[in-house]
């Protein structure tokens, strides 16, 4: 039906996957480097042959395979990890849908796991209740800048990453406060299991191979608010509205689109995405909190960029991204340490996402190479 | 020698759905106008983009001076010294004139920007060819006529000697239109080439020495003007006779639907107001026409009517009921459509596809959603129907990409739709703008059947022909005054001419009346 959409759509494929070919080359090149000075320490004699060999089985193999490497607990692992992932993602492409960007998805991330902790660990509730508390608590941190957007035109960029900063002390702060927090562990130094302190906040998971601790239903679950994100981006007037707005602000505004409304709402549910990203995660119980060594905003919400940006901000598409991502990353982590360390991972990831910032360069290029291609064809 | 700069042999070039250019020659000589007519949608801008190098043709070569040259980007253009004013400008809007005039053609000094140079250069063109620019001014405070005119800048800036002129006057007045007419002359002299766009037949007549006509991407022929009528030029391009007259019963005005009270919106260019105490009424029934010269308060009335800006006094009541304080939708249930004066800026969400940006106005009405989900069969059946009615071309229908359509057939979209709203109160900024004669007749005949069917419609336009063919009643603004207020039938185009200039006003607006008996 719509040809040019599809097309589209192809172009953005076709250049999503180039960048990540590209990035695997390149991360194999520095593979390839590195076991190269890696075996020539030894001192002994050595092929180019073993250099590749080397490169390929005790770091390139775990890359490509991911969790399979290590069936099925690495699967599991990078099933878990998928779940949050795509949840900022989705964060981070819903406010770029919307005209906004959203750096401040790791602060929402932050504080929407604060959300979870306090409903699981202290009111011990049921984990679907927790979870909507996580989100509550990230869309109130992504409301904040999207208020000061809208009504003292202060970009949600610089407000945003303050607010990051303020909502990783905050929950530092709240969950240690001097190790008399009702959610602190002493003797661990993190916060306390959920599992220990309330069986039913902890997400169910099937049971299966795959499907156990810590690959919970959570990944079903952000696959289907993705899904849900999609339908309400094309197919609802609220989401003709939002795009609207992202696309041409004078135009929405000519159509009577309210956009400060509009702002706050994107920004607001941009944080809650965020938020049930972290419930997803603490809640399944992949790990916990540590308040005295978190110093940095977790990585989580600007992986969320990442994975938008690799996707272009269509929610099937970010499902994808963020499965590759938590693919590549849990495979990383399984590279021969002694050689490799396992930021190649990162650095791979890294590779990728700056060459999809030259996507959309890229789109256009390809549509022209194409155009030159169907010349060639016509003569 | 060869007596041709540039020679464009058989050019081909295709869009998905569309061949927008099919098999065309177009043959400029030194130092002459040409022009290129066609219809909307007919692939004049495309073809001129082919030679400006933002295209590359299927098929078809280009020479310059006889030498077969590839343009594969702007900047090859700009190498040949072929130039460009598109038909919608590209202007940077946040930066000045001046920088926006050196962008990509930067002199520097140790990296240093050279701006004194760089401001004496055009500061001295601005003044050989009477293109007044403010060079501090940013773009997106000045008007569209002085943007036209930092266009035109740009390209005697980089010595550009073959100039391509995209619509150049769709969006000027009659006074800027005989300057840039005259420029354009004065170009020739010098012996550079002219490629010239238009829609208005008159233009072409009074300026050009040769015309090519282009119809439905195909190459229809190049006429000499001097061996030609503007009745020729027109049946050559659309297959038809086209009225140029619009015919319409007496009007029948009847209740006041829209009344404006003491209207006064202050400036962004200057401390002073933008609009100063307007006031006047519109009926069902009528057509008045706000006329003027671009950048008289016009603007800025129609944007305070509509609620795109704030006013600082005055009241607004629409059928009775005061809307000054509504907010942009709120104007528009209550009765309010509008054609926008810029169609990019406002009247289209040009990365949305045609379908979508048919509902822009509408997508939130029951008939077009359900529990808020857009009813897509809706939206295209409407759509289809507009399509239809409005004659609106494009590559693929309902879902082409807007950005992509031609120039015209935007505009024909925005009017179909807003024409199509049906309400009480009908502001048409402009709504011809960039339409061929055959569209143009099609849109007027519109509004007059809207205005019989009882609406009111409030048009305004820079266009002198359609401001006394087309209105019942022409009100005069002057530096956001209202200064006098006619009936077509008894006035000419030199009186209205006067008091768009300021060198009159009527009693009524505070006028002398020893100015006006002359009037009589
Ligand atoms: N970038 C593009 N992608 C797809 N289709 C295009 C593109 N540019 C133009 N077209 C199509 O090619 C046709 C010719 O367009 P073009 O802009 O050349 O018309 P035009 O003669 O300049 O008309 P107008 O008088 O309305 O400006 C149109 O049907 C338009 O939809
Ligand atoms: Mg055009």
């Amino acid at each position: 039906m719509n040809n040019s959409k599809t097309a589209a759509a192809l172009k953005t494929m076709l250049a999503a996957l180039i960048c990540i070919l590209a990035g695997l080359v390149i991360g194999f090149i520095v593979l390839l480097v590195l076991a190269y000075t890696g075996i020539a320490a030894k001192g002994e004699p050595f092929t180019m042959l073993d250099v590749i060999k080397t490169a390929y089985n005790d770091g390139f193999k775990q890359l490509l395979m991911g969790g399979f490497y290590l069936k099925p607990r690495a699967v599991r692992n990078e099933i878990a990890l998928a779940a949050p992932l795509i949840m900022t993602g989705l964060s981070v492409g819903f406010a770029f849908k919307t005209g906004l960007f959203n750096i401040g998805a790791a602060g929402q991330y932050t504080v929407g796991a604060l959300g979870a902790l306090i409903f699981a660990l202290i009111f011990k509730l049921p984990w679907y209740v927790c979870l909507l508390g996580a989100a509550l608590f990230g869309a109130v941190w992504g409301a904040i800048p999207g208020f000061f957007k809208a009504y003292l035109n202060i970009n949600e960029v610089i407000t945003a990453i303050m607010f990051n900063w303020i909502g990783l002390y905050a929950v530092n702060t709240l969950t240690y406060m001097g190790g008399n927090s009702p959610m602190y562990n002493l003797k661990t130094t993190k916060t306390w299991p959920i599992a220990a302190k309330s069986e039913w906040s902890v997400i169910p998971d099937l049971g299966t191979t795959y499907f156990k601790k810590p690959a919970t239903i959570a990944i079903f679950l952000a696959v289907a608010i993705a899904l849900v994100l999609y339908v309400v981006l094309n197919k609802t007037t609220f989401g003709y509205e939002l795009k609207a707005c992202g696309l041409s602000k004078t135009s929405a505004k000519y159509a009577g689109i309210n956009e400060k409304r509009n702002i706050i709402l994107s920004m607001t549910i941009s944080g809650a995405l965020a938020g049930f990203g972290a419930g997803l995660y603490y809640l399944s119980g992949v790990a916990e909190w540590q308040p005295l060594v978190s110093t940095v905003l977790p990585s989580m919400g600007f992986d969320g960029i990442s994975v938008a940006l690799l996707a272009s901000s269509n929610p099937i598409g970010i499902i994808l991204s963020a499965l590759f991502i938590s693919h590549i990353s849990t495979g990383g982590g399984m590279m021969n340490a002694n050689l490799f360390p396992p930021e190649i991972a990162d650095v791979i990831s890294g590779v990728i996402i700056y060459l999809c910032a030259f996507l959309m360069l890229f789109r256009n290029a390809l549509g022209r190479i194409f155009t030159r291609k169907n010349k060639g064809g016509t003569k | 020698m060869n007596d041709y700069v540039i020679e464009m042999l058989n050019i081909t070039k295709t869009f998905p759905g569309i061949k927008a250019n099919d098999n065309i020659t177009l043959q400029l000589r030194r130092g002459e106008i040409h022009a290129l007519l066609g219809e909307n949608g007919a692939g004049k801008s495309t073809l001129m983009s082919v030679l400006f190098g933002l295209y590359q043709p299927d098929e078809g070569v280009i020479k310059k001076d006889g030498k077969e040259v590839k343009i594969n980007n702007p900047n090859d253009a700009n190498a040949l010294h072929i130039g460009m004013v598109h038909q919608h400008f590209k202007l940077v809007e946040v930066f000045s004139v001046l920088d926006n005039i050196i962008l990509g053609a930067e002199d520097t000094q140790a990296g240093f920007l050279k701006k004194k140079d760089a401001r004496k250069k055009v500061m001295e063109l601005s003044e050989k060819y009477g293109l007044k620019v403010d060079p501090d001014a940013l773009i997106e405070d000045i008007s569209v006529g002085m943007q036209q005119r930092v266009e035109i800048l740009k390209m005697l800036y980089r010595d550009n000697d073959i100039l391509i002129l995209d619509e150049p006057t769709a969006v000027l007045t009659p006074q800027e239109i005989d300057e840039l007419m005259e420029i354009m002359r004065e170009f020739a002299r010098e012996g550079k080439s002219i490629l010239f766009i238009t829609h208005k037949l008159n233009e072409i007549m009074a300026v050009a020495d040769r015309c090519t006509v282009l119809r439905k991407g195909k190459y229809m022929g190049t006429v000499d003007i001097k061996d030609t009528t503007k009745e020729d030029l027109s049946r050559m391009m659309v297959g038809r006779d086209v009225s140029f007259t619009v015919e319409k019963k007496e009007k029948l005005a009847k209740e006041v639907v829209l009344e404006v009270r003491h209207v006064t919106v202050p400036s962004k260019l200057h401390k002073n107001n933008a609009v100063k105490d307007v006031s006047f009424e519109v009926r069902a029934g009528e057509i008045v026409c706000l006329a003027g010269i671009e950048g008289n308060g016009q603007t800025e009335f129609v944007q305070a009517l509509t609620g795109l800006e704030k006013m600082s006094a005055g009241r607004i009541q629409l059928c009775g009921k005061d809307i000054s304080k509504f907010s942009i939708r709120d104007r528009a249930l209550a009765g309010i459509s509008h054609i926008p004066e810029d169609r990019h800026k406002h009247g289209l969400v040009l990365d949305y596809t045609l379908e979508d940006n048919m509902v822009l106005q509408r997508y939130f009405e029951p008939a077009f959603q359900h529990a808020g989900f857009i009813n897509k069969k809706a939206v295209r059946a409407y759509t289809d129907r507009l399509i239809e009615e409005y004659d609106i071309r494009s590559g693929q229908g309902p879902v082409t990409i807007a950005r992509s359509m031609s120039g015209g057939n935007q505009q024909k979209a925005i009017v179909g739709r807003e024409i199509d709203r049906g309400t009480p109160l009908l502001i048409a900024v402009q709504p011809t703008r960039g339409l061929d004669v055959g569209a143009i007749e099609y849109i007027h005949k519109q509004l007059v059947r809207v205005r019989d069917a009882g609406c009111a419609v409030l048009l305004v336009s820079l266009e002198l022909d359609e401001v006394m063919n087309v209105s019942d009643r022409i009100l005069i603004m002057y530096e956001g005054e209202l200064v006098g207020e006619f009936d077509p039938k008894y006035a000419t185009v030199q009186e209205l001419g006067l008091y768009m200039a300021g060198a009159r006003r009527q009693p009524q607006f505070g006028g002398k009346e020893d100015e006006v008996t002359d009037d009589e």
